[in-house]
């Protein structure tokens, strides 16, 4: 069947079952660089932790170039399902409020009507001056 | 229809390997079971508990308790995180005084559900599967909580899912994993010739899919009528589809999202999870609406309550089948009930057409960059500070941030949020986040002309097969899982689409099989109509669990013994 040639035709980048990237991928290992996870690691404020999880997003990235295939030319980003239609704001007026207990309650550090954070304007240490990462 | 399968016309419409029985609105169900029978229907005019409610045969309290009851004894599914007894009977003797006094707030009153842990409630803990979320008891009801609370349910609990709701098995969250109940059914256990007795068979037990695996164990066993889950990218309609249910994925902007943890905004939206196509509709009909507390929600008008027509025949319709979605990957169990189906509406009338997705193939794709992406974005938010899980270091906010996130996320979440900040880069941002973008026009655009071909809903598979035992599951990892098993429904999110899985058949091994309708935008009514004629066509048996209520107490100690423990 046609259709069905052409997924078979498609199958191979897409990979199945058989894994999304091919470990021999030049491209893919030569990304991430040390200072590439050093960056995202600040911006997202959250680390890798292990080899595989690099491993992993080299995976999820190679993946993802799967898109340049697609002529996209002259086609707008969509932002939203609901661009043609208006929002609508609710009028400036205060109705609820006045809940300051509440939601205090839910933090684990407060002082009187205050969320009590660290200092900041303190970096993280760089990435030779961490811990490396735990074997796993 | 689809070429290469066999087409079996044997003049009545049905799906040869179903076993008799009626669909009934679940009174009829609960009572012949607590009866000791395990086959159903017959000739009796359908009931429903909503009516037995009202006319006095049973009381909301008589139904919570026999509800938690179950809950106690399907304890070993692992479908519920917080079981809010105390709630759920005062709830039932405020809706026992309003039937007294003849003043029920309507269908729902008095009908217990459950709502997956994503969505605040007020006063009970909403943990998300994550221990960023461990203890956090949020100070509002999430709207469609409100809406469900302010028609009288009875709120049960809240269900178990992957950490917040990423994955496609339910396996992923600090409660551990979800056991899908027909790995307990006579129907599976019959085709493995295992005893269900037998103590030693449980080590192979199934999925429920995900990620409202919670919320579907609960519907499926029975513990109440209706639960919430959330559809991102299939999240409601996989697990349906693994457990026997009706998944109803509602048109983007119908339903609030007020309260429901965001995952990606642009495409997350409530879903529910029901026993039959009607059920799916009343709980709808509750939903639905504009709120001022979300922006996003539509404000045209709709037709309230959903009410369903009986479809007297369906040839006026045309159903479209996208040839892209034929792919080897589907099984051939799953491939042959779809010709079927297709067959089906044909021999009744309707027109049947092929039609071109011509992006499908870049779908998952363009999913996974926008959802991680959007992923990145939403999770910021968890700091500490305010709500959640906070760790011990006070040397700099910073340094507070990443041990607590280390702390509070697991792999799955820590790395989609790595991989939605790199694709928003500054270098990347034009060649994957706006790419995807465009992408998604493209695909939304594939739907808009499939539709304006003439077809009125698209019939496709749900998930590639059946619901796999958990520990061939666990095998690949979370990413690689999410992508094979939302290849067929995520696509509707990225066009914001309303669909719903419907239950057909039992396949060889006795499982439940089902396959997804795709309406046009907010023509959401047209769509469950479509599904309920469908339902009523393929008869798809009720789950037999009887042996196993019966013999619980034995599951019960193999599985103190044989299952790694994550009670907090």
């Amino acid at each position: 069947m046609w259709s069905r040639l052409v997924w078979l035709g498609l199958r191979a980048p897409l990979g199945g079952r058989q894994g999304f990237t091919s470990k021999a991928d030049p491209q893919g290992s030569g990304r991430i660089t040390a200072q590439v996870i050093e960056h995202l690691e600040r911006l997202a404020l959250v680390d890798f932790g292990s080899c595989e999880a690099v491993a992993r997003l080299e995976k999820a990235i190679a993946f993802a170039d799967q898109l340049r295939a697609v002529d996209t030319d002259g086609v707008e980003p969509m932002e939203s399902v609901l661009e043609d239609r208006c929002l609508y704001l609710r009028s400036d007026n205060v109705v609820e409020g006045n809940c300051a207990d509440e939601l205090l309650q839910n933090s684990h550090r407060v002082v009187e009507e205050y969320f009590v954070a660290p200092p900041g304007n303190i970096s993280l240490p760089k990435l030779d001056e961490q811990e490396p990462f735990p074997h796993s | 229809m689809l070429k290469g399968s066999v087409t079996i016309k044997d003049g009545c419409g049905h799906v040869p390997s179903l076993a008799t029985g009626d669909l009934f609105f679940l009174l009829a169900w609960l009572l012949w079971w607590q009866a000791g029978h395990e086959d159903h229907a017959g000739p009796d005019p359908p009931r429903n508990v909503s009516a037995a409610l009202k006319q006095g045969q049973i009381t909301p309290t008589e139904l919570c308790q026999k509800c938690l009851s179950l809950i106690k004894k399907t304890k070993f599914l692992n479908a519920y995180i917080t079981v809010s007894e105390e709630v759920a009977l005062k709830q039932a003797e405020e809706s026992e005084k309003r039937y007294k006094n003849g003043q029920s707030l309507g269908d729902l009153d008095g009908i217990p559900v459950a709502v997956k842990d994503n969505f605040s409630t007020s006063g009970i803990e909403t943990t998300c599967a994550s221990n960023m979320l461990k203890g956090y008891i949020p100070p509002y009801n999430a709207t469609v909580v409100q809406k469900l609370l302010d028609q009288g349910a009875l709120l049960m609990g809240k269900t178990n899912l992957d950490e917040f709701a990423m994955g496609s098995g339910s396996t992923d969250g600090i409660f551990g994993p979800v056991k899908n109940p027909w790995s307990y059914s006579k129907q599976y256990r019959e085709k493995r010739k295992q005893n269900p007795h037998n103590k030693n068979e449980d080590s192979d037990w199934l999925i429920t899919g995900g990620s409202s695996g919670g919320s579907a164990a609960a519907v499926s066993a029975f513990t109440c009528y209706a639960a919430l889950g959330s559809d991102t990218g299939g999240s409601t309609r996989n697990p349906a589809a693994h457990c026997g249910l009706v998944g109803f994925k509602p048109s983007y902007g119908l339903v609030s999202r007020h309260g429901l943890i965001p995952l990606v905004n642009s495409m997350d939206v409530p879903g529910i999870l029901t026993r039959c196509v009607d059920d799916a509709a009343v709980v709808l009909g509750a939903l639905a609406g504009p709120d001022p507390k979300d922006s996003t929600t539509v404000h045209d008008p709709i037709n309230k309550p959903f009410m369903l027509p009986s479809l007297a025949d369906v040839s006026k319709l045309c159903i479209g089948i996208p040839k892209e979605y034929l792919i080897p990957e589907l099984s051939s169990e799953v491939r042959s009930l779809w010709s079927k189906a297709a067959d089906l509406f044909e021999s009744e009338g309707a027109k049947v057409l092929e039609v071109s997705l011509p992006h499908t193939s870049y779908s998952i794709v363009c999913y996974h960059v926008l959802c991680t992406t959007e992923v990145a974005s939403n999770m910021a938010r968890f700091d500490g500070l305010q709500y959640g899980h906070r760790c011990d270091i006070n040397v700099s906010t910073e340094a507070m941030y990443a041990a607590t996130r280390r702390e509070g996320f697991n792999d799955v979440v820590r790395g989609r949020i790595l991989s939605g900040n790199f694709f928003l880069l500054k270098e990347n941002y034009e060649n994957y986040f706006v790419k995807a973008q465009k992408v998604r026009r493209l695909i939304a655009n594939d739907f808009v002309n499939a539709f304006n071909s003439g077809v009125d809903v698209l019939l496709t598979p749900t998930t590639l097969s059946e619901a796999v035992p958990y520990l061939e599951f666990i095998k690949e990892d979370n990413r690689t899982r999410s992508a094979q098993d939302d290849i067929f429904t995520q696509a509707v999110n990225m066009a914001g689409l309303p669909a719903v899985s419907i239950p057909v058949a039992l396949s060889n091994q006795g499982l439940p099989i089902g396959l997804q309708f795709i309406g046009r935008a907010f023509c959401d009514q047209q769509l469950l109509t479509v599904a309920k004629w469908f339902e009523k066509q393929v008869q798809f048996p009720v789950i037999q669990l009887q042996e196993l209520m019966d013999d619980c107490s034995a599951v019960l100690e193999n599985e103190k013994s044989a299952s790694v423990s994550l009670k907090q």
